[in-house]
């Protein structure tokens, strides 16, 4: 059973496994290059395990001591697995105690698989959403180790690898799109975003854009739930 | 290096493990298995997910917009559809999609 879930797993996540290790390499040299010991960078890309937190982190280390701050600010760059919470709150039901597992270990690559992917009727859901998870979390300690411990070791041009996570995005997009007839809650994702991006800016657009989502699903509650919206 | 001594780096990194915790269990927390949410909640639980791909869309190119308005980014999304549409290939869509980014960015001046 959990072979199978594994096997059935593995595939889904190896786009993944080329973003993290880039990506965690990056992040592990960077913390290297700032004079933390190796440790750092491997405790932290385990523990904390939410990439663009990792690399606030590292900013925040260097600078005034202050804890409240750093609290604050990591509620408000996390805040988006707030929604994911409640999109795999009737996902993550019935797993056991891989559930506990399954909240500490979700990230956006993670949410995205367990969230889109359904898996043969034959194979464990709650296995498959484990095994993503847990291979997710692999790929990213073991880019940052690997960067930690070899630096700037790569010699071929990698710029534009960190595409792959954009990639995955879109294609998941596209998959929840075609599954759908109601295109709203889709819509509404994109443009409320893209809207608070323009008006925004790359640094304050999350938050409002969370806001505006969720006030645009209230209001248009009884337009939604009439249309019966597919449960994945 | 940093001048934040070894103990206030670690209670540092532990508020941000703690906020990030609080982040990920708090749904959980407030709606536990055994209770049934509250019809708002199951309702938000069903339609969020398609508009959080869409969140996550354009979390990626927040840093592209601003210049050559994601030119690049846009032309490899429309790759990416349009090989989507054709093979129905998830792996291939996003290698295929990567790689022709990868051309794009080492290669051409935007």
């Amino acid at each position: 059973m959990k072979r199978k879930a594994f096997e059935t797993a593995l595939p889904y996540t190896l786009p993944i496994c080329v973003g993290f290790l880039f990506l965690g390499m990056s992040y592990g040299f960077l913390m290297r290059s700032m004079g933390f010991s190796v440790w750092y960078p491997i405790l932290m890309s385990f523990f904390i395990y939410a990439g663009s937190m990792e690399f606030v982190t590292a900013n925040l280390l260097m600078s005034a001591y202050n804890p409240l701050y750093a609290f604050v600010l990591t509620l408000l760059v996390n805040a988006r697995h707030m929604f994911y919470g409640i999109s795999m709150l009737d996902k993550y039901k019935n797993t056991g105690w891989k559930k506990f597992y399954l909240i500490y270990g979700m990230c956006d690559e993670s949410f995205t698989i367990n969230c889109t992917v359904t898996p043969p009727k034959d194979v464990d859901k709650g296995w498959f959403m484990f095994f993503v998870t847990l291979l997710n979390q692999i790929y990213w300690v073991g880019g940052a180790t690997l960067g930690a411990l070899l630096g700037s070791v790569l010699t071929f041009d990698t710029t534009g690898i960190e595409f792959v996570m954009t990639a995955l995005f879109v294609v998941m997009f596209i998959n929840q799109w075609e599954e759908s007839s109601n295109h709203r809650p889709a819509l509404i994702g994109l443009i409320s975003s893209f809207i608070c991006l323009i008006l925004l800016g790359a640094d304050n657009f999350m938050l409002p854009a969370m806001a505006l989502i969720i006030l645009i699903f209230t209001l248009d509650r009884k337009n939604l739930d009439k249309q019966e919206v597919t449960t994945l | 290096m940093t001048t934040m001594s070894f103990p206030h780096q670690v209670i540092t990194i532990g508020v941000v493990v703690l906020g990030t915790m609080l982040t990920r269990f708090l749904p959980f927390i407030l709606f536990p298995e055994n209770k049934t949410p509250p019809a708002y909640i199951t309702y938000l639980g069903n339609v969020l997910p398609y508009a959080t791909m869409g969140l996550l869309v354009i979390f990626c190119l927040k840093d592209a917009v601003t210049r050559s308005f994601a030119f690049p980014e846009l032309l490899a999304i429309l790759f990416i559809v349009i090989i989507h549409k054709w093979k129905h290939s998830t792996f291939l869509s996003i290698g295929l999609g990567t790689v022709f980014y990868m051309v794009l960015v080492q290669n051409i001046t935007f």
